[in-house]
């Protein structure tokens, strides 16, 4: 069976493994796990490029293949978000952008409104926008009225590897939504990654959890396996799961019992 | 939230393993929380005047030191030096005085500062929460300012006369910073001048209350141990280093997410052991005399403390790097500030 590309704002992707850039020990590191695990979409908080120290800068590790996606890490409100983005775009770093607004530095929890009103401004700017949110289904019908190329959920607190606590609203985000639904925040493991990919989500983004492991290129290659083989579980028309057993027919069987009635 | 009783047993456990169940927890949850990356920041001191009379303190209004206040040209100049380096976020500190170094002052030099920093920050006198907008909207994102001691007697004990005597403006400053719109701020305590565990209970309860009210705001906290500059030590308890790596990790545990800052104070080696339990920024290539940098030699110097570290700026990326952490110059990036 083959599968179709990855389609986001009209560009074509083979990888449904997105790699965030945070917290890798070095950036050689970081290298290593986009190649090995064949990422084609890359996010970067612009607050940590540093465009004036050549060796310090984290672009010149992102090898030239790859969509640079900027996010709005550290900023707290729509105006902020707005503002980071059009500093990237002006330094270069392209028109793709991951709406990252956060007002709470303890939970680190997206304030989905002020990520609506980013999205609008950003959008009809001509910006790609990636809006990252917590999922909600209302959230995510004004993305898509907003113009977001994507809409990206977060599975559980960022950075707490728990998978997908929010499993049930990301699948109603799935079945309602007509832009790609990419699973962002939370995903500390492989497992998790292909739990929401046979869901039906087109892609997953992953960061803690290749930057803080011990061989951080080994488990960006088993993500983009387990992607693949959740997106291919998914395609394959996986058998859905059933809560209790089911043998019979304890209230319709009735209706085709040979016996005869009265 | 954890009870003084219980921080106080935690720091009284003399049992090795105690210490190091704790700091494997922190240190796993730093990892988590903020990977293998040290920002690192560089202090300026702009000037050393001060209205402010502090026992503990190199700076303070009593003492016959050379008094000098950066002109622009000459901050300019250290900011330049500090640039060079590679640092790209400051920290500009000043004494106490309004006189000397009014908003005025502080915010001309923001405006230099953010043509060569990405994220600027103060540790000055406190102000007025229109003051702390007028230099947001210059371009200053942080503020530092600790309490020193939350026990209220011993603080008057050490605070002899000045601004820096009021004890509740001070505690409510942070609060006027954060509704001004600053986006870091960082708070500490001087180990040593009061009792430890009361301090450190008043001020995980002070940094529990700020971030109640002021969810957006980037806290870091500072515990910088009472060291004193040419005169006698004022400490009435002297934090070891196994009480110092406790508190560490305790603050870690129980505030994931706040920034733990170390200054240059430690010994170097003390520095890199704690890196790895819970520390996330740390000043480098520290010079805390004013105009220290380019402008006195170092016979002329009158720092605020002595420091234990004076590893440069290249010798801390080679370490950082050694340890396999990844300096981080810049985390955040300079934007317009409006209100």
């Amino acid at each position: 069976m083959t599968d179709t590309p990855l389609v986001i704002a009209g560009k074509s992707f083979t990888s449904r493994f997105l790699l965030g850039t945070g917290k890798f020990k070095n950036k050689q590191d970081l290298s290593d796990s986009i190649i090995a695990g064949k990422s084609e979409i890359v996010t970067v908080a612009l607050r940590r490029i540093d465009l004036e120290r050549h060796e310090e800068n984290i672009l010149e590790y992102i090898p030239p293949h790859v969509t640079l996606l900027t996010n709005t890490s550290g900023a707290r409100n729509a105006q902020e978000a707005v503002r980071i983005a059009r500093l990237a775009k002006a330094s270069g770093c392209g028109n793709w952008v991951k709406i990252e607004v956060i007002n709470d530095s303890k939970y680190l929890l997206p304030d989905n409104q002020e990520t609506i009103k980013a999205t609008e401004i950003l959008a009809a700017e001509g910006f790609v926008v990636l809006p990252y949110i917590s999922p909600d289904l209302y959230t995510a019908r004004a993305l898509v009225k907003a113009g977001a190329a994507t809409v990206m959920p977060l599975g559980s607190f960022i950075g707490s590897n728990q998978g997908l606590k929010t499993k049930e609203f990301i699948q109603v985000l799935i079945n309602e939504i007509d832009l790609p639904i990419v699973v962002d925040a939370g995903i500390g493991a492989p497992s998790q990654a292909a739990e929401a990919m046979e869901m039906g989500a087109a892609a997953v983004l992953a960061n803690t959890a290749v930057a803080t492991a011990q061989n951080p290129a080994m488990l960006a290659h088993a993500f983009a396996l387990a992607v693949e083989a959740g997106r291919m579980a998914y395609l394959s028309g996986l058998p859905l799961k059933h809560s209790i057993a089911n043998a019979s027919s304890p209230l319709t069987g009735f209706l085709y019992d040979n016996a005869p009635s009265n | 939230m954890i009870t003084l009783h219980q921080i106080k047993n935690i720091l009284n456990d003399i049992r090795p393993e105690s210490v190091e169940e704790l700091a494997q927890q922190a240190a796993q949850l730093t990892r988590q929380q903020f990977g293998r990356a040290i920002s690192l920041y560089g202090p300026l001191y702009l000037s050393n005047f001060c209205s402010s009379h502090c026992t503990y303190c190199g700076f303070h209004s009593q003492n016959k030191i050379q008094r000098i206040k950066l002109n622009p040209e000459q901050y300019r100049k250290e900011m330049q030096f500090i640039h060079a380096q590679g640092i790209r976020n400051i920290l500009m500190l000043t004494g106490e005085s309004y006189k000397h170094t009014p908003v005025t002052y502080l915010k001309e030099a923001a405006l230099i500062a953010s043509e060569y920093f990405q994220g600027i920050a103060l540790e000055v006198h406190p102000m007025e929460t229109t003051e702390y907008k007028e230099l947001f909207t210059a371009g200053v994102d942080g503020i530092a300012v600790y309490q020193e001691t939350y026990d209220r007697s011993r603080y008057a004990q050490v605070h002899l006369s000045g601004y820096k005597k009021d004890y509740d403006f001070r505690y409510a400053t942070p609060r006027r910073a954060a509704e001004a719109g600053m986006r870091q701020i960082s708070l500490g305590i001087l180990l040593g001048l009061s009792d430890v565990a009361t301090d450190v209970f008043a001020l995980y309860e002070h940094l529990r209350d700020l971030e109640k009210s002021f969810p957006g705001v980037e806290y870091s906290v500072s515990f910088p141990r009472l060291r004193t500059v040419k005169t006698e030590s004022l400490a009435v308890c002297d934090v070891d280093d196994v009480q110092f790596v406790k508190i560490i990790a305790l603050t870690r545990l129980l505030f994931p997410r706040v920034g733990i800052n170390l200054s240059t104070r430690e010994e170097p080696q003390l520095r890199d052991h704690l890196l790895e339990i819970g520390i996330t920024r740390m000043s480098a290539g520290s010079n805390t005399s004013v105009g220290g940098y380019t402008l006195l030699e170092e016979k002329e110097q009158d720092p605020q403390f002595d420091i234990k570290d004076e590893r440069s700026v290249d010798e801390i990326i080679k370490l950082l790097k050694s340890k396999n952490f990844d300096p981080v110059f810049t985390d955040w990036r300079h934007i317009e500030n409006s209100l």
